[in-house]
């Protein structure tokens, strides 16, 4: 077991199975198909990402550096909030980037029912050593427990 | 909160202006703060442009919110352009998939129009990813401060024009024009505007916009790149060509990546004014050769299940492509067409631009020529008639990077489609 702390960008708790991306995450390759035919798991569509093609991306613990690509992607993560397809929490290594913060943010202040906790900051370390199938604990101070 | 508001803001976001825009006020904050924005600054730009164009019915939590603004009567400050149509009747499609965009997946474009106009759309044709192009009329000046989307306009807006503009989400973009103001952080600052990547181009050949801007946004992601030895292949001064370059280089910087900004010495205004005085400390370094660009290319993932299927369909023009492409493309198409042998181009072949620039196109005697090599001309957004499953399914070819990245679609070099398209075979 080990804890990071890092920056609590919209605040929560989550525990939740990890699914690890090494690469930047490409919020609307990885959501658009998914999201537009109805799949409840939210199977990441981005064939790009070795480390998530085809994994379920709704109620993980999704750890990552940051999130890449096109200025769709704050939208899309709003609109896989707003439809409960969400992931159980965001970690990110980097600072967070302006397009997950603008679905965090949207998300937080627009949609009543429901809480994603991003917490970013956590550092390379985190990444190193968060593998996918552990267990992770979100605290509301950004403390992130890995099992 | 740590960003510290004007008198006016604080009472927008205490309410003075209403519940919804204390909540927009409220959006636009939360995401400064993200960033450590210690203040908001006022939009500056004449226009907005806004990414989603599409009335996508899986999307109607954003058409909630965009109804939960126009109720509430609040209006965008500035007029916006908004990103191209997912549909248009000119590009090539059977029965089912026209059912099925009409029908079901864009079943919500005639409504989501109507948001928009409500909203502010400029004209009821300003949909398009290249608004600043002079055709269409959205061309910020340099210092302007946008509330801007779409990562191709807002990349080249800062890096071509010099305008300042962070990368923002869709729905952001809208909220900065409603209130007027934004976070002032990152792409906004001088101190975010400076290069923390020096990358030296050391090929043989001119590199291919689209590979380069790839390899380019795969290393740095959101980083600002200084680009050295680029002005050897597209000179100092920013002529249409070089814009048309600098175009398709941005885009595949920003979709392979998260750039929003880069520098390229000797030619970017930014580059012109600081020259090396806008490097940060410590900068890293990436050199790009020939063997480093195919490296990049060989890696791409083939995800058609026929491999060797032969392509169904070929776009060019994402993003849309400039009026000086249009004519090129014509003269290349036509002398290839004359080499091989060919009278018509042998898979069926879509550029898409502008409506703006379709129009000055057709005014040309270029668009009789194109239209008698079988190619079809289109205002419509490639990536979002790619997403479905019909035509995710089918062999489609293209040359840009950022098609590549979002859809089913396989990459090639402009020389290699041209081949493609006016000869077949080479796959």
């Amino acid at each position: 077991m080990k804890e990071f702390k890092g920056r609590v960008v919209t605040p929560g708790t989550a525990s939740a199975t990890a699914v690890v991306s090494h690469g930047g995450f490409n919020t609307l390759a990885s959501f658009q198909k998914s999201l537009q035919f109805g799949d409840k798991q939210a199977k990441c569509g981005d064939p790009n990402n070795p480390d998530l093609y085809g994994k379920p991306l709704a109620g993980v613990a999704l750890c990552l550096p940051q999130t890449i690509g096109s200025t769709t992607g704050g939208l899309v993560l709003y609109c896989a909030c707003a439809m409960k397809k969400q992931p159980a929490c965001m970690l990110f290594a980097n600072h967070i980037d302006s397009l997950a913060a603008s679905g965090a943010v949207l998300a937080e202040v627009w949609i009543d029912d429901v809480t994603m906790p991003v917490i970013d900051c956590l550092g390379n370390e985190f990444l190193d050593y968060v593998k996918t199938g552990m267990k992770i604990t979100v605290k509301e101070d950004g403390t992130v427990v890995v099992d | 909160m740590s960003v510290i508001l004007t008198d006016e803001q604080q009472a927008i976001l205490d309410g003075s202006k209403g519940s919804t825009m204390a909540k927009v006020m409220k959006t636009l904050v939360m995401f400064g703060e993200a960033f450590g924005a210690e203040k908001m600054v006022p939009v500056t730009s004449k226009y907005n442009h806004l990414v989603t164009s599409f009335g996508l019915g899986v999307l109607q939590p954003v058409y909630d919110l965009m109804n939960t603004l126009i109720e509430a009567g609040v209006k965008s400050g500035q007029k916006f352009s908004a990103d191209p149509r997912p549909c248009d009747p000119n590009v090539p499609k059977n029965f089912l998939q026209n059912l099925i965009f009409n029908k079901f997946m864009y079943n919500k474009q005639d409504f989501y129009e109507n948001q928009l106009q409500q909203l502010g759309l400029m004209d009821k044709d300003a949909f398009t990813c290249t608004c600043y192009m002079d055709e269409v009329g959205n061309k910020p000046n340099m210092g302007d401060v946008l509330s801007w989307s779409e990562s191709s306009a807002v990349v080249y807006a800062n890096s071509v024009l010099g305008a300042r503009c962070n990368r923002n989400s869709g729905i952001m973009d809208i909220m900065g024009s409603i209130v007027g103001y934004v976070p002032y952080f990152g792409l906004l600052t001088d101190e975010g505007r400076k290069a923390t990547w020096i990358i030296k181009i050391e090929t043989e050949k001119k590199p291919e916009a689209q590979l380069l801007g790839s390899a380019i946004g795969m290393k740095v992601m959101e980083d600002v790149p200084f680009v050295k030895g680029l002005d050897k292949w597209l000179g100092t001064e920013l002529t249409d060509e070089a814009c048309t370059y600098l175009k398709d280089f941005g885009a595949a910087t920003a979709s392979n990546g998260a750039v929003g900004l880069y520098h390229i010495e000797n030619l970017t205004p930014e580059a012109k004014l600081q020259g090396e005085k806008i490097l940060a400390d410590n900068v890293r370094e990436y050199v790009i050769d020939d063997a480093e660009l195919e490296r990049v290319k060989n890696n791409y993932p083939i995800v058609w299940k026929d491999k060797n299927a032969k392509p169904k369909l070929c776009f060019i023009g994402c993003p849309h492509m400039s009026l000086r492409q249009l004519k090129d493309w014509t003269d290349r198409v036509e002398a290839s067409l004359k080499k091989y042998g060919n009278k018509k181009v042998v898979i069926p072949t879509v550029f898409t631009a502008a409506p703006g620039v379709l129009k000055e196109f057709n005014k040309t005697s270029y668009a009789a020529r194109l239209k008698n090599t079988g190619v079809v001309t289109s205002y419509v957004c490639p990536l979002m008639y790619m997403n479905n499953p019909l035509c995710s399914k089918m062999p489609v070819i293209t040359s840009s990077n950022k098609l590549r990245t979002y859809t089913t679609a396989r990459y090639y070099t402009d020389d290699e489609i041209l081949v493609q398209i006016t000869k077949g075979g080479n796959r």
